[in-house]
């Protein structure tokens, strides 16, 4: 079973690189048998460049692309630029065979300067691969620069995420967090006061 | 001589626009007004006089065991509480102090009601995130439960800065604290909460359906029966409630309309048939008040406290002085009502001489300063 990500980071060291691997560990914990595989969109930059302008395409770039086209479950994470997924994350996507992604579930992650911008994965990237007829899950992961300092909120999402993609592409069911994150009508008790408060120092799952 | 279900009245100190006049009342205006409210509330016979907490306009009670002490100076019987303490942005220390003080000043005539608090922009003015108003409610709680009942307390948890070797003062009256009723509307967590720890559960049964309501009851007196402290039927229950009546039941119709219409919280929304057809809210006549207050207990069972809330929507502090007066006509008969067919084995409402003669006496738990051994002088602290 194949995991790609896909992760368009354009600085060296980049936060969008660090939230990709920190995802990939999580989903590698639930899946020690997939084969999994990093794909640095930087790196290919002038490759996709040139196949985007004149339609030749490297060795590199075709294996690169075939790789993600192979994969049971695809991690995409861009940085937001300017509102929206960086034009070089899009340029590996634009490139992509049409069809390649069909029926694919996806896990969106985004990086940014502060949580304001979390709903780009939402309103740009979730719209993109509904139109490459891509599944994305319904567990984005977006990190802000203040996430590195306290990443405990960060990692509860990523487990949420990660949860999910192992359970998609085994075939399960997943079950979502026992948490109740808003109020509803229904009055059922899911933790005793003891349990309630052993966990009062964990961080919220949203 | 106290009453097996206290029943009395509260208020969420709202400042509201009579609807009818156009007019605002003023801070100071209904900071009096509520001092003549549970002065008149002792005087037809009332148990209990609440008031809420909020820190924000349009609102004026921020500072509710001062008011609570000003009233009890003034009041011999009635017993002082809150609808409710903010459990989620108080420092727990502060609620210690501040309830033993009303304690002792009022002689054992106050309690206390617990809540979490649904304005927003509160939590963060202090240091808080709404968010996490649960986990903040239960760790807070289990703080303030320790303050009032041990000495030298070290603390270190997630919300509060630590503790260590802290005994917070006054120590509470005959060293038993004040009863503590935890409200909530929809928290399954709360009821958990109340339950776990033996104290009394409170739901305002105003904007809910009694279906709503008697689901979280249930919940509560399970959990209360599971962890020992009696049996079901034995829980220590409250109820929210509101009314208008006049003697003619198409008066208090007409009259309440506009008051319910332009409500910061009613209006604009369901009507008033809708409303008092769904809800608790009853709008009549005497009568009919009794009637439909006694007929709470075929969906929670028997309980120990009935308030109701008084003076909202920007009614004149005249027009509540006669529904207070209202209710002390059918105060007797509803008082009779509650008192038939209870069985034997529910307990009363608590009071501070009851729990105190359920904890074998009252005892001085004052801390005295230990005389130093060389010059037998007592420690100064400075």
């Amino acid at each position: 079973m194949k995991i790609v990500a896909v992760s368009a980071g354009a600085a060296n060291p980049s936060s969008t690189r660090k939230l990709t691997d920190r995802v990939l560990a999580a989903v590698a914990e639930r899946l020690p048998n997939a084969e999994i595989r990093v794909i640095d969109v930087r790196e290919f930059g002038q490759d996709l460049l040139t196949a985007t302008t004149s339609g030749l395409r490297s060795d590199r770039l075709t294996a690169a692309l075939e790789a993600a086209a192979d994969a049971a479950g695809l991690i995409a994470v861009t940085p937001v630029f300017n509102g929206s997924y960086s034009g070089l994350f899009k340029l590996f996507f634009d490139v992509l065979d049409e069809g390649s992604l069909a029926n694919v579930p996806v896990l969106l992650g985004a990086t940014g300067g502060t949580a304001r911008h979390s709903l780009a994965i939402d309103q740009t990237m979730v719209p993109l691969f509904f139109y490459l007829r891509a599944r994305p899950l319904p567990w984005p992961i977006y990190a802000a620069t203040g996430d590195w300092a306290d990443p405990g909120s960060l990692d509860a999402r990523v487990r949420q995420a990660a949860d999910a993609l192992a359970a998609e592409v085994s075939g399960e069911r997943v079950e979502s967090g026992r948490v109740r994150l808003h109020p509803s009508h229904d009055f059922t008790l899911t933790s005793s006061l003891e349990e309630m408060l052993a966990n009062v120092g964990r961080a919220e799952t949203v | 001589m106290s009453n097996p279900v206290q029943i009395g009245v509260f208020s969420v100190s709202d400042i509201t626009t009579d609807p009818t006049t156009d007019r605002t009342p003023s801070e100071h205006e209904r900071i009096k007004a509520s001092v003549a409210i549970a002065k008149k509330a002792e005087d037809v016979g009332l148990d209990v006089f609440a008031i809420g907490e909020h820190h924000n306009p349009p609102f004026f009670s921020s500072s509710p065991t001062t008011t609570l002490s000003y009233i009890a100076a003034q009041t011999e019987r009635i017993i002082l509480s809150t609808a409710t303490t903010l459990i989620t942005t108080n420092d727990p220390v502060k609620i210690a102090e501040d309830f033993a003080m009303l304690q002792h000043l009022a002689d054992g005539r106050a309690d206390l009601m617990l809540g979490r608090g649904n304005t927003g922009p509160v939590y963060p003015w202090f240091g808080q995130d709404i968010r996490n108003g649960i986990n903040l409610a239960i760790e807070n709680y289990a703080l303030l439960h320790r303050l009032w009942r041990e000495t030298d307390v070290d603390w270190d948890g997630r919300f509060r800065t630590p503790l260590a070797g802290f005994t917070s003062t006054p120590r509470p009256l005959d060293d038993v604290p004040p009863f503590v009723w935890h409200g909530s509307i929809r928290s399954p967590e709360i009821a958990e909460q109340a339950a776990y720890y033996g104290d009394g559960f409170f739901h305002n049964n105003i904007f809910w359906t009694m279906s709503h309501t008697r689901q979280m009851i249930d919940l509560y007196r399970r959990r209360y029966e599971h962890y020992g402290h009696g049996a079901y039927h034995q829980a220590i229950v409250g109820l929210g409630g509101q009314f208008f009546m006049r003697p003619n039941s198409q008066d208090a119709w007409r009259e309440f309309r506009p008051y319910f219409d332009k409500a910061p919280v009613y209006g604009h929304g369901p009507s008033m048939e809708e409303f008092t057809s769904a809800t608790p809210l009853t709008v009549g006549s005497p009568q009919q008040v009794l009637e439909r207050t006694l007929g709470f207990r075929e969906a929670v069972g028997d309980y120990q406290r009935q308030l109701f809330l008084i003076d909202h929507a920007g009614l004149p502090l005249k027009t509540v002085l006669e529904q207070l007066d209202l209710l002390g006509e059918i105060l007797p008969a509803m008082r009779a009502g509650f008192a038939e067919g209870r069985p034997t084995d529910v307990p009363d409402a608590p009071t501070h001489p009851s729990r105190v003669a359920a904890a074998g006496g009252p005892r001085d738990s004052t801390r005295y300063a230990e005389p130093d051994a060389v010059t037998g002088r007592a420690v100064e602290y400075n």
